[in-house]
């Protein structure tokens, strides 16, 4: 028991880890540091860095937190620890 | 009708509607005043975080700043929607499963330490009153530029709204008052919103709108974002889509409003009110698409509004320009200074004259009010325009029946109203529960505890009320602290003492101490003093996550250095880490 819960709260922070990179990325990578040169990339009028700054990086963080919320609820049955 | 008669009806309606949802949701015990008795479905826990969140500043003032800050202006967008994942993933889940009813309630437990309890208590209730001040100003704006009441007056009645409900339905009232501001608030933004992105671009969603082609006029076929750049460079402006602002600071800054915004108590408290771990997780996703309905719409009014405002009145004799302009102009928000008296608007980069306009009572040859400012030599810039203009005048411009105004008006009231009530609750609860019954009378009665928090209530509003008809003068600089002081304080110590079992008392009290003080006299210092921003040159907006830095490490090295915490404690961090077992909220 005890070792399958340290199993589970190891995956879970795979997840997030994985989760909170996307997260940097999407924010501080394209609609940030990189945003200049992602500008020269146009997405219909929008050049790209821009639309991730005002636009894709807000898409990005809503479907994360569902896709956490899904992969947890999985995760909580798997392990039999979901209420 | 005219606006008036229509403002007067939409507002009465929907303060009818708040109070009637809080005399049905009226409670009796301490849970439900606390946390709504824990039973909150996780849609209605996200739309009502959604109206917490989404304050005044939110809906009135934001996409004016972005319209005039172009690319910088997302920071804003992206600190204070990317803290609901640091949220989501981080903090509530396990919030709910420690399953208190407060901030404080958890430092304390965690760190077994009343000194622990009393920092935290104080940090909460500073940062809920600094952004208080601002809100109760927002409702007093509002009735004053829709209801042609005084400021003073506005404020009053908007206390005595929020206090009744407030007051009667302690969180449950809160809770479901904020379910439904947020749909007044989100039509309210949107109806504007898409009719603009109509008029210019001919698509009826605004967040595809702005990037793409303008439907009429001398630039029809252009894209909208390229023309914007093209007018903003001929006129001196930085070009929309490119910053001006350096790297590191746009990154400091937003970091510190993502975090400060997973840190802000009268957000995170939302989270104890839904019944289960699942449904914290749940809520914060319906939360934040709720909350990225307006933040998306947001940039997109203020590409438009860029347009728009350049195209109609830059090079516009005056007596020719919009009457949205000679509205706003009545209100002082807009103000024309005819520099080089030809009787035409000229609209450039600098600012037209020092300082906010003060009108004398006369107006000048074209009809337009004059001001005792001493006039910029150094540019030929003629406008002043407030921020709020944009999405105030919104409606207007985009030629929308009264009704639409109205409306308006009662969305920027309840975007303030619904955040004033969420922060009044945390500063009673942090009051009547963290100090008078955790700390002073360990032996009240239930009945007793419901009276402090009631009383608390109806002290906080006055005191609320009091800043909000005497505004301090440093309100705008005051935001700075409320997100780089939550950022400092709670943030990390929260997060480590649900990922690390090790972190103890002595280490949590030395990182917030010292990443508040840090914080506190970097802002302090460059606000108020007029001190230089020596580190790093990230500036005072931005230094939260500087402390936020210093706050982890010092946590962490102090509590290397000092003996673990007791076993119980240790228990309930790895009993927080599984979803099971996760009650209704405990009263301990």
């Amino acid at each position: 028991m005890e070792k399958s819960l340290a199993q589970y709260w190891k995956t879970n922070l795979t997840y997030m880890v994985i989760l909170l990179s996307i997260w940097g990325v999407v924010s501080y990578g394209f609609g940030v540091f990189f945003a200049e040169q992602l500008n020269a990339i146009k997405l219909g009028g929008f050049p790209l860095g821009f639309w991730f700054a005002q636009q894709g990086a807000i898409y990005v963080f809503v479907v994360e937190i569902f896709v956490y919320y899904l992969l947890m609820q999985k995760l909580d049955r798997e392990y039999d620890v979901h209420e | 009708m005219s606006i008036l008669t229509w403002t007067y009806i939409m507002v009465g309606l929907t303060f009818a509607l708040y109070l009637t949802i809080a005399w049905v949701s009226r409670v009796k015990t301490t849970k439900g005043f606390y946390v709504a008795g824990g039973g909150v479905s996780p849609l209605a826990n996200g739309m009502a975080t959604a109206a917490d969140w989404m304050s005044a500043a939110s809906f009135i003032s934001m996409a004016g700043m972005i319209s005039f800050l172009g690319y910088d202006g997302s920071i804003y967008l992206l600190g204070w929607t990317g803290g609901y994942v640091l949220l989501a993933l981080l903090l509530a889940p396990y919030l709910r499963k420690f399953g208190k009813f407060t901030v404080p309630d958890f430092v304390g437990d965690r760190y077994y330490s009343d000194v622990a309890r009393f920092v935290a208590l104080l940090c909460a209730i500073f940062v809920s009153f600094t952004y208080v001040a601002g809100q109760m100003r927002g409702v007093g704006i509002v009735f004053s530029r829709f209801l042609e009441v005084d400021v003073n007056t506005g404020v009053l009645i908007g206390m005595a709204i929020v206090f009744f409900y407030a007051a009667l339905g302690g969180m449950k009232g809160i809770t479901y008052t904020q379910v439904a501001q947020y749909c007044v608030l989100i039509v309210a933004y949107l109806i504007p919103a898409i009719a603009i992105s109509l008029k210019i671009t001919g698509n009826p969603i605004p967040q595809l709108g702005f990037g793409g082609t303008i439907s009429e006029g001398a630039n029809a076929g252009k894209y909208l974002l390229e023309t914007i750049n093209g007018l903003n460079t001929d006129l001196g402006f930085a070009a929309y889509t490119k910053g001006t602002k350096s790297m590191l600071d746009v990154f400091c800054i937003t970091m510190a409003l993502m975090v400060g915004t997973a840190g802000l108590p009268h957000v995170i408290i939302r989270f104890y009110t839904v019944p289960s771990v699942r449904g914290a997780r749940l809520s914060a996703g319906y939360a934040l698409l709720f909350i990225a309905l307006l933040y998306t719409t947001a940039p997109a009014v203020a590409s438009f509004a860029r347009y728009n405002m350049i195209n109609t009145i830059n090079n516009t004799a005056y007596a020719d320009a919009p009457s949205w302009v000679k509205n706003w102009e009545k209100t002082g928000l807009f103000a024309w200074m005819d520099k080089n008296n030809d009787g035409i608007i000229q609209y450039s980069k600098g600012t037209a004259f020092k300082d906010k306009p003060t009108f004398t009572k006369e107006t000048g040859a074209h009809g337009q009010r004059l001001m005792s400012n001493e006039p910029s030599a150094d540019n030929g810039n003629e406008v002043y325009i407030d921020n709020d203009i944009i999405v105030l005048a919104n409606p207007e411009i985009a030629n929308l029946p009264p009704w639409v105004i109205a409306l308006v008006a009662a969305g920027g009231l309840a975007a303030a109203l619904s955040t004033a009530s969420g922060l009044l609750l945390v500063i009673s609860s942090s009051i009547s529960h963290d100090l008078y019954y955790r700390m002073i009378n360990r032996q009240a009665s239930e009945s007793q505890r419901l009276t402090v928090g009631r009383v608390m209530i109806g002290i906080a509003v006055c005191i609320a009320g009091y800043f909000g008809i005497n505004p301090p003068g440093f309100v705008a600089q005051v935001v700075a602290f409320a997100f780089g002081l939550a950022a400092s304080s709670f943030f990390p110590i929260i997060v480590l003492g649900i990922f690390d079992k090790r972190t103890n008392r002595e280490g949590a009290i030395a990182g917030m101490v010292i990443g508040i003080c840090f914080t506190f006299f970097y802002i302090v210092n460059i606000k108020f003093m007029g001190g230089t921003a020596w580190f790093m040159n990230i500036s005072a907006e931005g230094i939260g996550t500087v402390g936020m830095v210093i706050n982890f490490l010092v946590t962490l090295i102090v509590s290397r250095l000092t003996a673990p915490p007791p076993p119980e404690v240790q228990e309930l961090v790895e009993s927080i880490r599984y979803p099971r077992g996760a009650g209704g909220a405990v009263d301990h």
